[in-house]
């Protein structure tokens, strides 16, 4: 059986052996330009991340914090949509094989038509979806045929998961599991505590697919405290904020990190 | 049907933290449904705190006026609150009471839930916070008062369109994050399975009575039900007890969308008229969207009306074709509003001008014999001084 690039990645981390995890930054598509963002896709592969995540921006994110929200609306008002953001990983796969990871609210999925995404995700080079408000007890053809050619369908736990929901979340994902490390929305407050760690060991003992965690992690003290106990971390609202404060900042938030996970 | 779906609308499109307390809430509607002790009380509450039942009032000067139908209002009007709104923020918050809950958060537009909901809190002793756009918070100043006196926290939610939807979008991201201690009463048939259930359930008394009163005074079923459809829950509480009985095959139903300023203009909540399967907040129903799948703005003169989406299980009866959607413009709303406080010494709400306004429009066409029942959804009082700027500002 063949991996899928986000599969290959974790697989090369573990096997390298040196403590490392996997680093995962988020940044919104079109931010702050459609055009700067495949260059701030190769600059984050540079600089050592393993996976990136692009944010699709909508015009209602309820999973998302104030820094969120903020980038998206000033990416819709700049006219990006799902379809540009596809064209743009078609771009960036010209000079660069880093899994990117699409996150995506369902509905602009469903207006571009569920086999045409999938269709157009694959052929663009889109390694993986997220897709905050699509628990998988939703709309199951789409994440079979997901399942079959891809792209990794990667959901969500949380610390309200039930041991039942654990179990189907694992079951339904591809690629990582994503550990959303607090109870609320993007940039709150994270607290590293032995409940995290707790329920990312409940995780792992129902599935061996990579936990990455992500919702909160800011600084490169919290990333290392972070990537002791999961596969990987996720960084958000401080990249999306870093970037929005110009590229001094991120190129040394995104150095901290990478050194700290 | 699949649970928590009409056809192919519903479902339970969020985050998965709040996926176990929307099982939670699913298990617990179910067993206080069955039991006696809750029902007990909340028809106790019915009776003696919202005032119910709700006359059904024969309408006889617009009757002859119009010369058409007998037109019947069934007066939400007058309940506690003066809207239909307190009977689900009541039944919701001993609910909640009764899950261990502290905490009520609501979202509002008109700010008749948020009033209904911060009464409900007063009443049980619970925390409440009501979420409002900007916008709404200003043309309803009166009833972000009335919340205020009740003990409620008001947060005006300046995002997006500034209107419901992203008031809902800010009580969604309140209860992600404080799921284990705060109860949502959602104010409408919307959002994610277990909620149109619910709403409907607690709003299916309108119709109950409204079925045994006018059997009473006509002896006979009547012909046609109209009400406003915002997210659509006072439209759901009239039709469900008359849509479950098979003695009534004949009756015609209409849903009354806001048209704004005219479904060409683009400004207006028309999601029937103007819209086409989406997902918004939880559930998949009609939404305004552009090609893009981002939700457009809407426009209507009654912010209970101004909304993107509808709730899902009026996207079914519209496929099936057992409800009739149309929509009343302002202008035309707002010829209603005055034209019933005119004949009937009665000032409507905008939201339910609306299905008065659709009311005007068919009566006269109809056999004298036929029988039309309006729900009056609530009252104008908090829309008397925003008209009054209207009116100031045309002439
Ligand atoms: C008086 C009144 N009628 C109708 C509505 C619309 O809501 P629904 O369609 O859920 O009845 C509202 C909402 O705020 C309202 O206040």
């Amino acid at each position: 059986m063949t991996h899928s690039a986000i599969t290959e990645r974790f697989i090369k981390i573990k096997k390298a052996d040196n403590g490392k995890k996997a680093f995962i930054p988020y940044i919104m598509a079109g931010e702050p330009s459609l055009s700067s963002t495949a260059v701030i896709v190769q600059e984050l592969e540079e600089m050592g991340a393993d996976i990136v995540e692009l944010g699709v921006p909508f015009s209602d994110p309820v999973a998302d914090g104030p820094t969120i929200q903020h980038a998206a609306m000033s990416a819709l008002s700049r006219g990006v949509t799902l379809r540009k953001v596809i064209d743009m990983v078609k771009s960036i796969r010209q000079k660069s094989t880093i899994p990117i990871v699409l996150m995506t609210y369902f509905n602009p999925v469903l207006k571009f038509g569920l086999n045409n995404f999938i269709g157009a995700a694959l052929s663009s080079g889109v390694d993986g979806i997220i897709i905050p408000d699509l628990p998988p007890d939703e709309e199951t053809d789409f994440i079979a045929s997901c399942h079959k050619a891809g792209p990794d369908t990667i959901f969500l736990l949380a610390p309200t998961s039930t041991d039942k929901r654990i179990d189907l979340v694992c079951h339904q994902s591809r690629g990582f599991i994503y550990y959303v490390s607090l109870t609320g929305i993007t940039g709150s407050a994270i607290s590293i505590d032995d409940s995290l760690k707790a329920q990312i060991e409940k995780i792992r003992s129902n599935s061996n697919k990579p936990v990455a965690v992500g919702f909160g992690v800011k600084t490169s003290d919290e990333a290392a405290r972070v990537a002791a106990i999961a596969d990987g971390v996720i960084v958000g609202s401080a990249i999306v904020k870093a970037i929005e404060e110009g590229r001094e900042s991120f190129r040394a938030l995104v150095k901290s990190l990478r050194a700290a996970i | 049907m699949k649970t928590g779906y009409f056809g192919k609308y519903g479902g339970r499109y969020v985050p998965e933290t709040l996926i176990p307390a929307l099982e939670e809430l699913d298990a617990a509607f179910k067993a206080l449904k069955a039991d006696a002790g809750f029902q007990t009380q909340l028809r106790k509450l019915n009776a003696e705190y919202i005032g119910r039942p709700t006359p059904l009032f024969f309408a006889e000067k617009l009757t002859s006026q119009l010369s058409g139908a007998r037109v019947y209002l069934k007066r939400e009007d007058l309940a506690h609150t003066g809207a239909h709104k307190i009977n689900n923020a009541i039944g919701q918050a001993l609910m909640a009471k009764q899950m261990g809950k502290q905490r009520l958060i609501a979202e509002t537009g008109a700010g008749q839930h948020g009033v209904a909901t911060a009464t409900a809190a007063a009443l049980f002793g619970l925390e409440c916070e009501i979420y409002m756009g900007a916008i709404d918070a200003k043309r309803q100043a009166l009833n972000v008062f009335r919340m205020k006196l009740l003990g409620a926290r008001v947060t005006e939610v300046h995002a997006g369109s500034q209107t419901l939807k992203d008031a809902i979008n800010e009580a969604l991201r309140d209860w992600t994050s404080n799921v284990s201690t705060t109860h949502y009463v959602l104010g409408t048939v919307f959002g994610p399975h277990p909620y149109p259930t619910i709403v409907r359930e607690f709003q299916s008394i309108i119709g109950k009575e409204a079925k045994r009163q006018i059997l009473k005074a006509e002896g006979r079923l009547p012909d046609y039900l109209i009400a406003c459809v915002g997210g659509g829950s006072n439209a759901m509480g009239l039709f469900h007890a008359f849509l479950t009985d098979k003695r009534a095959g004949n009756i015609k139903y209409i849903g009354v969308e806001a048209g704004g300023e005219g479904i060409d203009s683009g400004r207006h909540a028309a999601r029937f008229a103007g819209g086409s399967m989406g997902v918004l907040q939880g559930t998949k129903s009609y939404l305004l969207q552009d090609d893009d799948g981002n939700v457009l703005g809407t426009h209507s003169v009654s912010a209970g009306l101004d909304y993107a989406s509808v709730g899902p299980e009026h996207a079914w009866l519209h496929d099936i074709n057992a409800v009739k959607y149309t929509y009343a413009t302002d202008t035309e709303a707002l010829g209603a509003f005055e034209t019933l406080a005119r004949t009937e010494g009665i000032i409507p709400a905008l939201e339910s001008s609306h299905a008065v306004a659709e009311a005007l429009k068919i009566v006269p066409g109809l056999p004298k014999s036929s029988i039309v029942i309006v729900n009056l959804s609530g009252r104008g009082d908090k829309d008397v001084e925003q008209v009054a700027n209207m009116q100031s500002a045309s002439v």
